[in-house]
Protein backbone atom coordinates (compact mmCIF):
# COMPACT_ATOMS: atom_id res chain seq x y z
CA UNK A 1 0.00 0.00 0.00
CA UNK A 2 3.59 2.32 0.21
CA UNK A 3 4.59 1.51 -2.88
CA UNK A 4 3.25 4.30 -5.39
CA UNK A 5 2.91 3.36 -9.17
CA UNK A 6 4.60 5.91 -11.83
CA UNK A 7 3.40 7.48 -14.69
CA UNK A 8 3.49 10.04 -17.54
CA UNK A 9 1.52 13.36 -17.04
CA UNK A 10 -0.25 14.29 -20.10
CA UNK A 11 -2.66 17.04 -19.65
CA UNK A 12 -2.03 19.49 -16.33
CA UNK A 13 -5.70 21.08 -15.13
CA UNK A 14 -3.96 24.18 -13.20
CA UNK A 15 -6.97 25.42 -11.82
CA UNK A 16 -8.01 22.08 -10.76
CA UNK A 17 -4.93 20.43 -9.34
CA UNK A 18 -5.69 17.74 -11.46
CA UNK A 19 -3.01 15.92 -14.04
CA UNK A 20 -4.35 13.09 -16.60
CA UNK A 21 -1.88 10.79 -16.25
CA UNK A 22 -1.23 7.54 -18.24
CA UNK A 23 -0.06 4.42 -16.80
CA UNK A 24 0.97 1.96 -19.08
CA UNK A 25 -1.88 3.12 -21.80
CA UNK A 26 -4.80 3.88 -18.80
CA UNK A 27 -5.83 7.20 -18.50
CA UNK A 28 -6.34 8.10 -15.11
CA UNK A 29 -6.74 11.50 -13.01
CA UNK A 30 -4.28 12.36 -10.30
CA UNK A 31 -4.36 14.63 -8.05
CA UNK A 32 -1.90 17.27 -7.83
CA UNK A 33 -2.10 19.56 -4.39
CA UNK A 34 0.13 17.20 -2.51
CA UNK A 35 3.09 17.15 -4.82
CA UNK A 36 5.79 19.95 -3.78
CA UNK A 37 6.58 21.14 -7.77
CA UNK A 38 4.65 21.99 -10.54
CA UNK A 39 4.24 19.32 -13.18
CA UNK A 40 4.04 19.53 -16.79
CA UNK A 41 3.11 17.30 -19.26
CA UNK A 42 6.36 14.67 -20.29
CA UNK A 43 6.99 14.60 -16.04
CA UNK A 44 6.35 11.56 -14.51
CA UNK A 45 4.71 11.48 -11.28
CA UNK A 46 4.36 8.86 -8.42
CA UNK A 47 1.07 8.16 -7.72
CA UNK A 48 0.15 6.66 -4.34
CA UNK A 49 -3.78 5.95 -3.64
CA UNK A 50 -4.91 8.65 -6.01
CA UNK A 51 -2.03 11.65 -5.31
CA UNK A 52 0.87 12.51 -7.14
CA UNK A 53 3.51 12.78 -4.25
CA UNK A 54 6.52 13.51 -6.47
CA UNK A 55 7.31 14.47 -9.85
CA UNK A 56 10.36 12.61 -11.36
CA UNK A 57 12.14 13.62 -14.11
CA UNK A 58 11.76 11.74 -17.46
CA UNK A 59 15.29 11.54 -17.10
CA UNK A 60 14.96 9.24 -14.18
CA UNK A 61 11.53 7.60 -15.48
CA UNK A 62 13.20 4.31 -16.64
CA UNK A 63 14.68 3.50 -13.11
CA UNK A 64 11.28 3.93 -11.80
CA UNK A 65 9.63 2.15 -14.43
CA UNK A 66 11.78 -0.92 -14.93
CA UNK A 67 10.35 -3.09 -11.65
CA UNK A 68 6.42 -2.27 -12.36
CA UNK A 69 6.93 -2.81 -16.20
CA UNK A 70 8.28 -6.35 -15.27
CA UNK A 71 5.73 -6.96 -13.12
CA UNK A 72 2.67 -5.99 -14.69
CA UNK A 73 3.94 -8.17 -17.48
CA UNK A 74 5.08 -11.25 -16.14
CA UNK A 75 3.26 -11.20 -12.69
CA UNK A 76 -0.07 -13.46 -12.09
CA UNK A 77 -3.34 -12.21 -11.12
CA UNK A 78 -2.61 -13.78 -7.53
CA UNK A 79 0.43 -11.96 -7.30
CA UNK A 80 0.85 -9.59 -3.73
CA UNK A 81 2.91 -6.29 -5.34
CA UNK A 82 1.15 -7.08 -9.36
CA UNK A 83 -1.89 -6.44 -7.14
CA UNK A 84 -0.47 -3.42 -5.09
CA UNK A 85 0.18 -1.42 -8.26
CA UNK A 86 -3.12 -2.20 -9.71
CA UNK A 87 -4.67 -1.05 -6.72
CA UNK A 88 -2.77 2.16 -6.54
CA UNK A 89 -3.77 2.58 -10.33
CA UNK A 90 -7.41 1.56 -9.57
CA UNK A 91 -7.15 4.72 -6.71
CA UNK A 92 -7.28 7.08 -9.91
CA UNK A 93 -10.40 7.65 -11.15
CA UNK A 94 -10.65 7.23 -14.87
CA UNK A 95 -9.61 10.81 -17.08
CA UNK A 96 -12.90 9.47 -19.30
CA UNK A 97 -14.81 10.21 -15.87
CA UNK A 98 -13.70 14.07 -16.35
CA UNK A 99 -15.57 15.81 -18.27
CA UNK A 100 -19.29 14.27 -16.64
CA UNK A 101 -18.19 15.53 -13.71
CA UNK A 102 -17.13 18.85 -14.79
CA UNK A 103 -20.24 19.45 -15.94
CA UNK A 104 -22.64 18.18 -13.07
CA UNK A 105 -20.14 20.67 -10.68
CA UNK A 106 -21.12 23.29 -13.09
CA UNK A 107 -24.64 22.98 -12.65
CA UNK B 1 27.14 -15.42 -16.01
CA UNK B 2 26.18 -19.12 -14.97
CA UNK B 3 22.74 -20.23 -15.44
CA UNK B 4 22.44 -22.00 -12.06
CA UNK B 5 23.48 -19.04 -10.42
CA UNK B 6 20.22 -17.76 -8.58
CA UNK B 7 20.74 -14.19 -9.02
CA UNK B 8 20.82 -14.80 -12.99
CA UNK B 9 17.49 -16.14 -12.74
CA UNK B 10 16.43 -12.96 -10.78
CA UNK B 11 14.82 -10.68 -13.55
CA UNK B 12 17.41 -7.82 -12.68
CA UNK B 13 17.50 -5.13 -15.57
CA UNK B 14 21.22 -5.01 -15.32
CA UNK B 15 22.44 -8.10 -13.88
CA UNK B 16 26.32 -7.25 -14.02
CA UNK B 17 25.34 -4.71 -11.51
CA UNK B 18 23.47 -6.92 -9.73
CA UNK B 19 26.33 -9.29 -9.18
CA UNK B 20 28.71 -6.42 -7.99
CA UNK B 21 26.21 -5.64 -5.54
CA UNK B 22 26.34 -8.92 -4.03
CA UNK B 23 29.78 -8.79 -4.36
CA UNK B 24 30.30 -6.42 -2.27
CA UNK B 25 28.07 -7.10 0.14
CA UNK B 26 29.55 -10.30 0.56
CA UNK B 27 33.05 -8.53 1.00
CA UNK B 28 31.44 -5.45 3.74
CA UNK B 29 30.03 -8.61 5.60
CA UNK B 30 33.09 -10.44 5.86
CA UNK B 31 34.98 -6.89 6.96
CA UNK B 32 32.79 -6.69 9.86
CA UNK B 33 34.59 -7.23 12.82
CA UNK B 34 31.58 -9.79 14.17
CA UNK B 35 29.00 -12.33 12.49
CA UNK B 36 26.11 -11.90 11.90
CA UNK B 37 24.88 -8.53 11.60
CA UNK B 38 21.24 -7.98 11.63
CA UNK B 39 19.46 -5.06 10.10
CA UNK B 40 16.24 -3.95 9.98
CA UNK B 41 13.79 -2.82 7.37
CA UNK B 42 10.11 -1.28 7.99
CA UNK B 43 8.14 -1.56 4.30
CA UNK B 44 6.15 -4.01 3.42
CA UNK B 45 7.40 -3.04 -0.14
CA UNK B 46 10.77 -4.00 0.87
CA UNK B 47 10.01 -7.69 2.12
CA UNK B 48 7.87 -7.96 -1.09
CA UNK B 49 10.49 -7.00 -3.62
CA UNK B 50 13.21 -9.53 -0.83
CA UNK B 51 10.73 -12.06 -1.25
CA UNK B 52 9.40 -12.04 -4.50
CA UNK B 53 12.71 -12.00 -5.98
CA UNK B 54 14.68 -14.45 -4.09
CA UNK B 55 16.66 -11.79 -2.42
CA UNK B 56 17.39 -13.46 0.71
CA UNK B 57 19.22 -16.06 -1.07
CA UNK B 58 21.83 -13.83 -2.74
CA UNK B 59 22.65 -12.17 0.72
CA UNK B 60 25.53 -13.34 2.37
CA UNK B 61 24.67 -16.10 5.06
CA UNK B 62 26.09 -13.86 7.77
CA UNK B 63 23.65 -10.88 7.09
CA UNK B 64 20.26 -10.87 8.44
CA UNK B 65 17.52 -8.87 6.83
CA UNK B 66 14.79 -8.80 8.96
CA UNK B 67 11.15 -7.38 8.56
CA UNK B 68 10.08 -4.91 11.37
CA UNK B 69 6.81 -3.43 11.86
CA UNK B 70 6.14 -2.29 8.35
CA UNK B 71 2.79 -3.19 7.79
CA UNK B 72 0.46 -0.23 8.55
CA UNK B 73 -2.65 -2.65 8.36
CA UNK B 74 -1.18 -5.23 10.71
CA UNK B 75 0.02 -2.36 13.28
CA UNK B 76 -4.11 -1.45 13.12
CA UNK B 77 -4.90 -2.24 16.89
CA UNK B 78 -7.73 -4.19 18.07
CA UNK B 79 -9.31 -1.75 19.66
CA UNK B 80 -9.04 0.45 16.50
CA UNK B 81 -10.70 -2.29 14.84
CA UNK B 82 -13.61 -2.93 17.67
CA UNK B 83 -13.95 1.20 17.18
CA UNK B 84 -15.05 0.33 13.52
CA UNK B 85 -16.57 -3.13 14.00
CA UNK B 86 -18.91 -1.31 16.56
CA UNK B 87 -19.95 1.74 14.25
CA UNK B 88 -20.91 -0.83 11.47
CA UNK B 89 -22.88 -3.07 13.77
CA UNK B 90 -24.57 0.21 15.26
CA UNK B 91 -25.34 0.67 10.96
CA UNK B 92 -22.98 3.15 10.03
CA UNK B 93 -21.78 2.83 6.94
CA UNK B 94 -17.78 2.27 6.87
CA UNK B 95 -15.57 2.65 3.79
CA UNK B 96 -11.83 1.35 4.44
CA UNK B 97 -9.05 -0.30 1.73
CA UNK B 98 -9.40 -3.87 1.20
CA UNK B 99 -6.87 -5.38 3.69
CA UNK B 100 -8.31 -3.87 6.91
CA UNK B 101 -11.73 -5.74 6.50
CA UNK B 102 -10.45 -8.72 7.98
CA UNK B 103 -7.53 -7.49 10.43
CA UNK B 104 -9.09 -9.28 13.43
CA UNK B 105 -10.49 -7.38 16.76
CA UNK B 106 -11.92 -8.69 19.69
CA UNK B 107 -14.45 -11.00 18.48
CA UNK B 108 -14.76 -10.23 15.14
CA UNK B 109 -13.65 -8.57 12.17
CA UNK B 110 -15.29 -5.74 9.54
CA UNK B 111 -16.16 -8.71 7.40
CA UNK B 112 -17.48 -10.72 9.43
CA UNK B 113 -19.87 -7.40 10.28
CA UNK B 114 -19.95 -7.40 6.40
CA UNK B 115 -21.30 -10.72 6.44
CA UNK B 116 -23.90 -10.15 9.14
CA UNK B 117 -25.29 -7.46 6.97
CA UNK B 118 -23.95 -4.37 7.95
CA UNK B 119 -22.42 -1.88 5.32
CA UNK B 120 -19.12 -2.11 4.35
CA UNK B 121 -17.80 -0.46 1.33
CA UNK B 122 -13.72 -1.31 0.07
CA UNK B 123 -12.21 1.49 -1.62
CA UNK B 124 -8.65 2.46 -3.19
CA UNK B 125 -8.87 5.83 -2.15
CA UNK B 126 -10.12 8.43 0.18
CA UNK B 127 -11.12 10.17 -2.58
CA UNK B 128 -13.65 7.04 -3.19
CA UNK B 129 -14.61 7.46 0.32
CA UNK B 130 -15.51 11.21 0.06
CA UNK B 131 -17.40 10.06 -3.70
CA UNK B 132 -19.54 7.81 -1.38
CA UNK B 133 -20.51 10.59 1.00
CA UNK B 134 -21.42 12.58 -1.96
CA UNK B 135 -23.57 10.05 -3.71
CA UNK B 136 -25.13 8.55 -0.04
CA UNK B 137 -27.21 10.98 2.31
CA UNK B 138 -26.24 8.77 5.18
CA UNK B 139 -22.94 8.78 7.41
CA UNK B 140 -19.81 7.69 5.50
CA UNK B 141 -17.17 6.61 8.15
CA UNK B 142 -13.43 5.91 6.50
CA UNK B 143 -11.56 3.72 8.33
CA UNK B 144 -8.19 4.95 7.62
CA UNK B 145 -5.17 2.73 7.71
CA UNK B 146 -1.40 3.62 6.44
CA UNK B 147 1.51 5.24 7.43
CA UNK B 148 2.64 9.02 6.93
CA UNK B 149 2.38 8.53 3.21
CA UNK B 150 -0.72 7.51 2.78
CA UNK B 151 -1.83 9.67 6.11
CA UNK B 152 -1.28 12.85 3.45
CA UNK B 153 -3.63 12.05 1.08
CA UNK B 154 -6.02 11.70 3.93
CA UNK B 155 -4.89 14.79 5.18
CA UNK B 156 -5.84 16.66 1.70
CA UNK B 157 -9.41 15.85 1.28
CA UNK B 158 -9.87 16.85 4.90
CA UNK B 159 -8.59 20.60 3.84
CA UNK B 160 -10.68 20.17 0.59
CA UNK B 161 -14.18 20.70 2.14
CA UNK B 162 -15.32 17.03 2.42
CA UNK B 163 -19.26 16.51 2.75
CA UNK B 164 -20.73 16.99 6.03
CA UNK B 165 -21.64 13.51 6.27
CA UNK B 166 -18.11 12.17 5.89
CA UNK B 167 -15.65 11.38 9.29
CA UNK B 168 -12.63 9.73 9.29
CA UNK B 169 -11.51 7.42 12.29
CA UNK B 170 -7.97 7.51 11.97
CA UNK B 171 -5.51 4.58 12.06
CA UNK B 172 -2.88 6.46 10.38
CA UNK B 173 0.37 5.48 11.99
CA UNK B 174 3.73 7.32 11.95
CA UNK B 175 6.74 5.20 11.47
CA UNK B 176 9.82 7.51 13.23
CA UNK B 177 8.53 6.52 16.79
CA UNK B 178 8.38 2.93 16.50
CA UNK B 179 12.25 2.66 14.71
CA UNK B 180 12.78 4.00 18.33
CA UNK B 181 10.84 1.79 20.03
CA UNK B 182 12.42 -1.33 18.02
CA UNK B 183 15.94 0.02 18.34
CA UNK B 184 15.69 -0.31 22.52
CA UNK B 185 13.97 -3.58 22.82
CA UNK B 186 16.43 -5.47 24.28
CA UNK B 187 15.58 -8.66 22.02
CA UNK B 188 16.83 -7.17 18.95
CA UNK B 189 20.13 -6.99 18.36
CA UNK B 190 19.58 -4.70 14.81
CA UNK B 191 22.98 -2.28 13.86
CA UNK B 192 21.03 -0.45 11.04
CA UNK B 193 17.50 0.08 9.07
CA UNK B 194 16.73 0.82 5.76
CA UNK B 195 13.72 3.17 5.44
CA UNK B 196 11.27 3.26 2.67
CA UNK B 197 12.17 5.26 -0.46
CA UNK B 198 8.19 6.30 -0.74
CA UNK B 199 7.56 7.05 3.26
CA UNK B 200 10.67 9.39 3.21
CA UNK B 201 9.84 10.86 -0.14
CA UNK B 202 6.83 12.72 2.25
CA UNK B 203 9.43 13.33 5.40
CA UNK B 204 12.16 13.79 3.76
CA UNK B 205 15.69 11.79 5.27
CA UNK B 206 16.41 14.36 7.87
CA UNK B 207 13.69 13.52 9.56
CA UNK B 208 16.37 9.93 11.00
CA UNK B 209 18.45 12.34 11.45
CA UNK B 210 17.63 12.90 15.26
CA UNK B 211 16.74 8.82 15.79
CA UNK B 212 20.48 8.29 14.67
CA UNK B 213 21.77 10.72 17.33
CA UNK B 214 19.37 9.31 19.94
CA UNK B 215 20.64 5.59 19.24
CA UNK B 216 23.99 5.38 17.50
CA UNK B 217 22.06 3.11 14.63
CA UNK B 218 22.72 4.20 10.55
CA UNK B 219 19.65 4.36 8.40
CA UNK B 220 19.59 4.03 4.78
CA UNK B 221 16.75 4.90 2.43
CA UNK B 222 16.17 2.12 -0.38
CA UNK B 223 13.87 2.21 -3.24
CA UNK B 224 12.16 -0.76 -3.90
CA UNK B 225 13.47 -2.51 -7.02
CA UNK B 226 15.51 -5.28 -6.14
CA UNK B 227 19.22 -3.10 -7.45
CA UNK B 228 17.33 -0.44 -5.11
CA UNK B 229 17.18 -3.06 -2.09
CA UNK B 230 21.00 -4.27 -2.82
CA UNK B 231 22.83 -1.19 -3.34
CA UNK B 232 20.62 0.36 0.16
CA UNK B 233 21.90 -2.68 2.09
CA UNK B 234 25.78 -2.01 0.29
CA UNK B 235 25.18 1.48 1.92
CA UNK B 236 24.14 0.21 5.01
CA UNK B 237 27.44 -2.24 5.14
CA UNK B 238 29.49 0.32 4.62
CA UNK B 239 27.71 2.98 7.50
CA UNK B 240 27.68 0.07 9.91
CA UNK B 241 31.33 -0.99 9.07
CA UNK B 242 32.85 2.80 9.05
CA UNK B 243 31.66 2.88 12.78
CA UNK B 244 29.87 6.63 12.09
CA UNK B 245 26.23 6.31 11.61
CA UNK B 246 24.29 8.33 10.19
CA UNK B 247 21.70 8.80 7.70
CA UNK B 248 22.20 7.99 3.88
CA UNK B 249 19.92 8.31 1.31
CA UNK B 250 20.45 5.76 -1.44
CA UNK B 251 17.32 6.46 -3.13
CA UNK B 252 17.93 10.35 -4.61
CA UNK B 253 15.76 9.94 -7.72
CA UNK B 254 12.55 10.02 -5.21
CA UNK B 255 14.05 11.19 -2.02
CA UNK B 256 15.68 14.70 -0.76
CA UNK B 257 16.91 15.62 2.85
CA UNK B 258 13.82 18.23 3.16
CA UNK B 259 11.48 15.96 2.15
CA UNK B 260 8.15 16.78 0.42
CA UNK B 261 7.60 20.14 2.59
CA UNK B 262 3.91 21.02 0.97
CA UNK B 263 3.44 17.09 2.02
CA UNK B 264 4.29 17.26 5.27
CA UNK B 265 2.70 21.16 6.35
CA UNK B 266 -0.71 19.18 4.98
CA UNK B 267 0.00 16.05 7.29
CA UNK B 268 0.78 18.43 10.46
CA UNK B 269 -2.20 20.93 9.66
CA UNK B 270 -4.65 17.96 9.73
CA UNK B 271 -2.82 15.30 12.23
CA UNK B 272 -1.08 15.69 15.66
CA UNK B 273 1.28 12.70 16.82
CA UNK B 274 -0.01 11.01 19.65
CA UNK B 275 0.77 7.86 21.95
CA UNK B 276 -1.13 4.80 21.44
CA UNK B 277 -0.79 0.72 21.31
CA UNK B 278 0.48 -0.79 17.77
CA UNK B 279 -0.90 -4.29 17.71
CA UNK B 280 1.08 -6.83 18.97
CA UNK B 281 4.24 -4.39 19.60
CA UNK B 282 3.94 -2.04 22.35
CA UNK B 283 2.81 1.19 23.38
CA UNK B 284 4.46 3.65 20.68
CA UNK B 285 4.69 7.36 21.80
CA UNK B 286 4.08 9.97 19.03
CA UNK B 287 3.49 6.47 16.84
CA UNK B 288 -0.42 7.31 15.85
CA UNK B 289 -1.76 10.28 14.14
CA UNK B 290 -5.02 11.39 15.40
CA UNK B 291 -7.12 14.43 13.97
CA UNK B 292 -6.45 17.92 15.14
CA UNK B 293 -8.93 19.61 17.26
CA UNK B 294 -9.83 22.00 14.24
CA UNK B 295 -11.21 19.55 12.43
CA UNK B 296 -13.42 17.69 15.45
CA UNK B 297 -16.30 17.98 12.80
CA UNK B 298 -14.65 15.00 10.73
CA UNK B 299 -13.07 13.05 13.23
CA UNK B 300 -15.55 9.83 13.90
CA UNK B 301 -14.09 9.54 17.14
CA UNK B 302 -15.61 12.91 18.32
CA UNK B 303 -19.34 13.14 16.19
CA UNK B 304 -20.20 9.09 17.40
CA UNK B 305 -20.56 7.34 20.48
CA UNK B 306 -18.22 4.73 19.94
CA UNK B 307 -19.43 1.37 22.45
CA UNK B 308 -17.27 -1.37 21.45
CA UNK B 309 -18.37 -3.59 24.52
CA UNK B 310 -20.66 -5.84 23.51
CA UNK B 311 -17.37 -7.20 21.42
CA UNK B 312 -15.49 -8.01 24.28
CA UNK B 313 -18.28 -10.47 25.76
CA UNK B 314 -16.18 -13.28 23.69
CA UNK B 315 -13.02 -14.89 24.33
CA UNK B 316 -10.51 -14.89 21.03
CA UNK B 317 -9.98 -17.97 19.93
CA UNK B 318 -7.85 -19.91 20.97
CA UNK B 319 -5.65 -20.28 17.83
CA UNK B 320 -5.29 -16.43 18.68
CA UNK B 321 -3.50 -16.59 21.33
CA UNK B 322 -0.29 -18.84 20.04
CA UNK B 323 -0.40 -16.36 16.63
CA UNK B 324 3.53 -14.69 16.64
CA UNK B 325 2.36 -11.59 15.08
CA UNK B 326 3.83 -9.76 17.58
CA UNK B 327 7.19 -11.20 17.97
CA UNK B 328 7.17 -11.29 14.29
CA UNK B 329 6.28 -7.44 14.05
CA UNK B 330 9.14 -6.78 16.14
CA UNK B 331 11.28 -8.41 13.95
CA UNK B 332 12.12 -10.85 16.55
CA UNK B 333 10.59 -13.90 15.02
CA UNK B 334 10.33 -14.83 11.69
CA UNK B 335 6.87 -16.26 10.30
CA UNK B 336 8.46 -20.22 9.90
CA UNK B 337 9.11 -19.58 14.05
CA UNK B 338 5.38 -19.77 14.48
CA UNK B 339 3.21 -23.18 14.95
CA UNK B 340 0.64 -21.72 12.97
CA UNK B 341 1.71 -20.49 9.86
CA UNK B 342 1.12 -22.16 6.46
CA UNK B 343 -1.22 -24.73 8.77
CA UNK B 344 -3.85 -23.05 10.61
CA UNK B 345 -3.02 -19.73 9.44
CA UNK B 346 -3.19 -19.25 5.78
CA UNK B 347 -4.08 -16.54 3.62
CA UNK B 348 -7.34 -17.99 2.92
CA UNK B 349 -8.28 -18.48 6.60
CA UNK B 350 -5.39 -15.97 8.52
CA UNK B 351 -5.64 -15.96 12.57
CA UNK B 352 -3.05 -12.93 12.72
CA UNK B 353 -3.12 -9.75 11.31
CA UNK B 354 0.22 -10.32 9.44
CA UNK B 355 -1.47 -13.05 7.63
CA UNK B 356 -4.22 -10.40 6.10
CA UNK B 357 -2.65 -8.01 4.44
CA UNK B 358 -0.19 -7.95 1.46
CA UNK B 359 2.25 -5.84 3.34
CA UNK B 360 2.31 -8.62 6.53
CA UNK B 361 5.45 -10.74 6.59
CA UNK B 362 3.32 -13.87 6.82
CA UNK B 363 1.88 -13.22 3.81
CA UNK B 364 4.77 -12.52 2.10
CA UNK B 365 6.24 -15.19 3.05
CA UNK B 366 3.36 -17.58 2.44
CA UNK B 367 3.13 -16.49 -1.26
CA UNK B 368 6.69 -16.05 -2.45
CA UNK B 369 8.77 -17.79 0.75
CA UNK B 370 10.42 -15.88 2.59
CA UNK B 371 13.90 -17.52 3.00
CA UNK B 372 14.86 -19.49 0.19
CA UNK B 373 17.77 -21.73 0.95
CA UNK B 374 19.45 -21.52 -2.26
CA UNK B 375 23.16 -20.95 -1.06
CA UNK B 376 23.88 -24.38 -1.93
CA UNK B 377 23.20 -23.87 -5.56
CA UNK B 378 25.24 -20.14 -4.80
CA UNK B 379 27.89 -22.19 -3.70
CA UNK B 380 28.02 -24.79 -6.14
CA UNK B 381 28.01 -22.20 -8.86
CA UNK B 382 31.05 -20.40 -7.96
Amino acid sequence: MCLGVPGKVVEVDRENQIATVDFWGVKKQVRLEVCDVPVAPGDFILNHVGFAIRRIPPEEAAETLALYDELLRLADEQDLMAADVRAEIAAAPDASDRPKRTSNESQ
Amino acid sequence: MNPSDPLARLKFRDPERARGLREALDCLVQQADHAPVSVMHVCGSHEQAIAKFGLRAAFPSNLHVIMGPGCPVCVTDVPEVDEAVALAKQGVRIASYGDMLRVPGTSQSLADAKAEGANVDVVYSVTQAVELARKHDEEIVFFASGFETTAVATAAVLVDDPPDNFSVLSAHKYIPPVMEIVAEMPETKIEGFLAAGHAATITGSAVFEQFVDRHGLPVVIAGFEPLDVMAGLVKLMEVINSGEPRVENAFPRCVTREGNVRAQELLWRVFRATGGRWRGIAHVPNGNLRLRDELARYDTRKRFTIDASALWSYAPPKLVQQCQCGDIMAGIASPSDCPLFGKECTPDAPVGACMVSAEGTCKIWHQYGGRPDLRSIKRGAA
